[in-house]
């Protein structure tokens, strides 16, 4: 049987682009595929594979600093993600439905936290922090997380915002206009008419809010005093010292948590399209 | 009396509503805390944490000094290096993406996607732990009599980790670009006799080209400012901007010439955003002539 044959544009199904798109494959995911198999394994030099083990994780779960820090970690995304969703809705509300002065500023300042090195905005949130607006020291749980969940929020809802307005656009407005015409006030037809289509566009936010705030290492180092830490923070003063089989499993929990909100995230996203 | 300003769109006690919070926030926690910043850097050190602003540019004329001017001539080198090598990997990566079945489009996507959302720390471990000297690359090198070498800890290795890093940032907007290419264009290419690369090269790069740059700005300015990977993967000489900024900071306390260098980094980043905007506005005005 002969495969019918490439069309002149097919590059997808010429043998040397495929190559290429394999050793891409590999280069990207042999070395998160060694770190996942290594924190199975019974070695504790991660060298060479000696016998399935589950004994790592186990040590994870009873090591205290570390379940802190996670919980620490997740206490700081939730917060985050419900911040981030409300503020970053109402930002795109804000530039979708009106016209004001300063608009434009308003949508560069809003944009601006996307595109910022990180290494700038640590180092503000470092002195802001510090010494302009200081964050009470010593606070009981969960308040003591305050700062660096203001600074997640910060990087965090600009996003939201971004996927709200592409969300907005395919809004039709005579949806609303008929809302009103039928005597709902203003707030009213953006509670039942505009909010129940954005709902797609504010879970995927929502998930994304709450991915950057878990991931974050570089901003959380700089924003953090030094008796808060972040999963990724412990991560990192564990990392420094030495490759670990611990550090593997660290790190696989890390990735499973992200990858399986990021196909979460997708899923809703496409069943959305799908539904258009 | 004062003339209020316009608001257009709806009412403006509903306008307020949705305005106030998200613009107080960005104000009270991006703006001010890099105003501040940016105000620093025109200030030197008083004391331990009190910083005089004075309007004085010799923050920023430290940078002239040979051992700054060496790093940051690095860093520049190695975000280059990074750019170059990525857009060698993704461009054709991205043109498969381009011409796929949609299936493939999206499992390519995703493929490309799901290491960009795995996070960083994680990834640059996962590259630590490959390439030290005990890690398989150097064991499968043994295997045929070669090696070890040492490559963790070397210039070598953040260039790798920042091109592993970095490969979606140029593969997206490439894809985007490539996806919008008018395809008779190739075909007619094809047709009048022309080979595949020629085509690409004087046909497909030639009209994609202006995406290509901002492709490239995309890839180049976040690796700039990279810090976790030349301080994970780096040796003591493959410093960025970014572990000088950190140590003004955190150890040597000297938050004015921290912030001069933070600004120069948010100076390229404006830049590039504007030039970006104004590539856009212009390609735009094209389509619409």
């Amino acid at each position: 049987m002969s495969r019918d044959r490439a069309g002149p544009l097919d590059y997808a199904r010429r043998w040397p682009l495929r190559l290429w798109v394999g050793a891409v494959m590999l280069f990207l995911y042999l070395p998160l595929a060694s770190l996942v198999l290594f924190s199975f394994d019974a070695s504790r030099r991660t060298i060479r594979w000696e016998g399935f083990t589950f004994d790592w994780y186990v040590r994870l779960a009873g090591d205290q600093a570390l379940i802190t820090a996670f919980v620490n970690s997740l206490t700081i995304a939730a917060m985050t993600t419900l911040v981030s969703v409300v503020l970053g809705a109402m930002a795109a509300l804000a530039l979708w439905r009106f016209r004001f002065p300063l608009r434009g500023a308003f949508d560069g300042a809003i944009t601006l936290p996307i595109v910022v090195p990180e290494i700038c905005m640590g180092v503000a949130m470092l002195v802001f922090f510090g010494t302009i607006a200081p964050w009470p020291r010593d606070l009981a749980w969960p308040f003591d997380l305050g700062a660096i969940t203001i600074a997640h929020i910060t990087f965090s809802f600009p996003f939201v915002t971004v996927v709200v307005r592409a969300r907005l656009a395919s809004f039709n407005r005579e949806l609303e206009e008929a809302a009103r015409d039928l005597g709902a006030g203003e707030l009213r037809a953006l509670r039942d008419v505009v909010l129940p289509h954005l709902r797609p566009a504010l879970i995927a936010g929502a998930l994304l809010a709450f991915t950057l705030s878990l991931d974050d290492f570089v901003i959380t180092f700089f924003t953090a005093g030094p008796n808060t830490v972040t999963f990724p923070v412990k991560i990192y003063s564990m990392v420094r010292f030495s490759v670990t089989p611990e550090v593997n499993a660290a790190s696989s929990v890390l990735m499973a948590i992200t990858i399986i909100l990021t196909l979460l995230g997708m899923k809703l996203q496409g069943t959305d399209m799908a539904g258009k | 009396m004062i003339a209020r300003p316009r608001i257009e769109g709806g009412s403006s006690a509903a306008f307020w509503t949705v305005f106030a919070a998200p613009a107080l926030w960005i104000v009270a926690f991006f703006v001010i805390p890099l105003s501040v910043i940016w105000a620093y850097s025109f200030g030197h050190t008083e004391g331990l944490t009190e910083v005089a602003v004075t309007g004085t540019l010799g923050n920023y004329a430290r940078l002239s000094d040979p051992v700054y001017l060496w790093i940051f001539g690095k860093s520049l080198l190695f975000a280059g290096a990074t750019t170059a090598i990525c857009l060698l990997i993704g461009f054709p990566y991205a043109l498969v993406m381009t011409f796929a079945a949609p299936r493939g489009k999206v499992l390519l996507l995703l493929a490309i996607m799901l290491p960009f959302w795995t996070n960083l720390l994680v990834r640059t471990y996962a590259l630590m732990a490959v390439m030290r000297s005990e890690g398989w690359i150097n064991q499968g090198l043994g295997l045929i009599g070669l090696g070890p070498f040492e490559m963790l800890h070397t210039n070598f290795a953040v260039v790798v980790g920042l091109v592993y890093v970095h490969l979606p940032f140029i593969v997206l907007p490439l894809f985007s670009t490539l996806d919008r290419l008018d395809r008779s264009l190739i075909e007619a290419s094809l047709d009048l006799g022309a080979g595949h690369l020629t085509t690409i090269f004087r046909v497909v790069i030639p009209l994609v080209w202006p995406g290509v740059l901002s492709a490239l700005l995309l890839c180049f300015i976040p690796a700039l400012g990279s810090y976790l990977t030349p301080d994970l993967l780096g040796g003591p000489d493959s410093q960025m901007i970014a572990s000088v900024i950190e140590r003004q900071f955190k150890r040597a306390n000297d938050w004015p010439f921290g912030a001069a260098l933070s600004f120069v980094l948010m100076y390229l980043t404006l830049a590039a955003m504007a030039w970006r905007a104004l590539t856009e506005r212009r390609a735009a005005a094209r389509v619409a002539a």
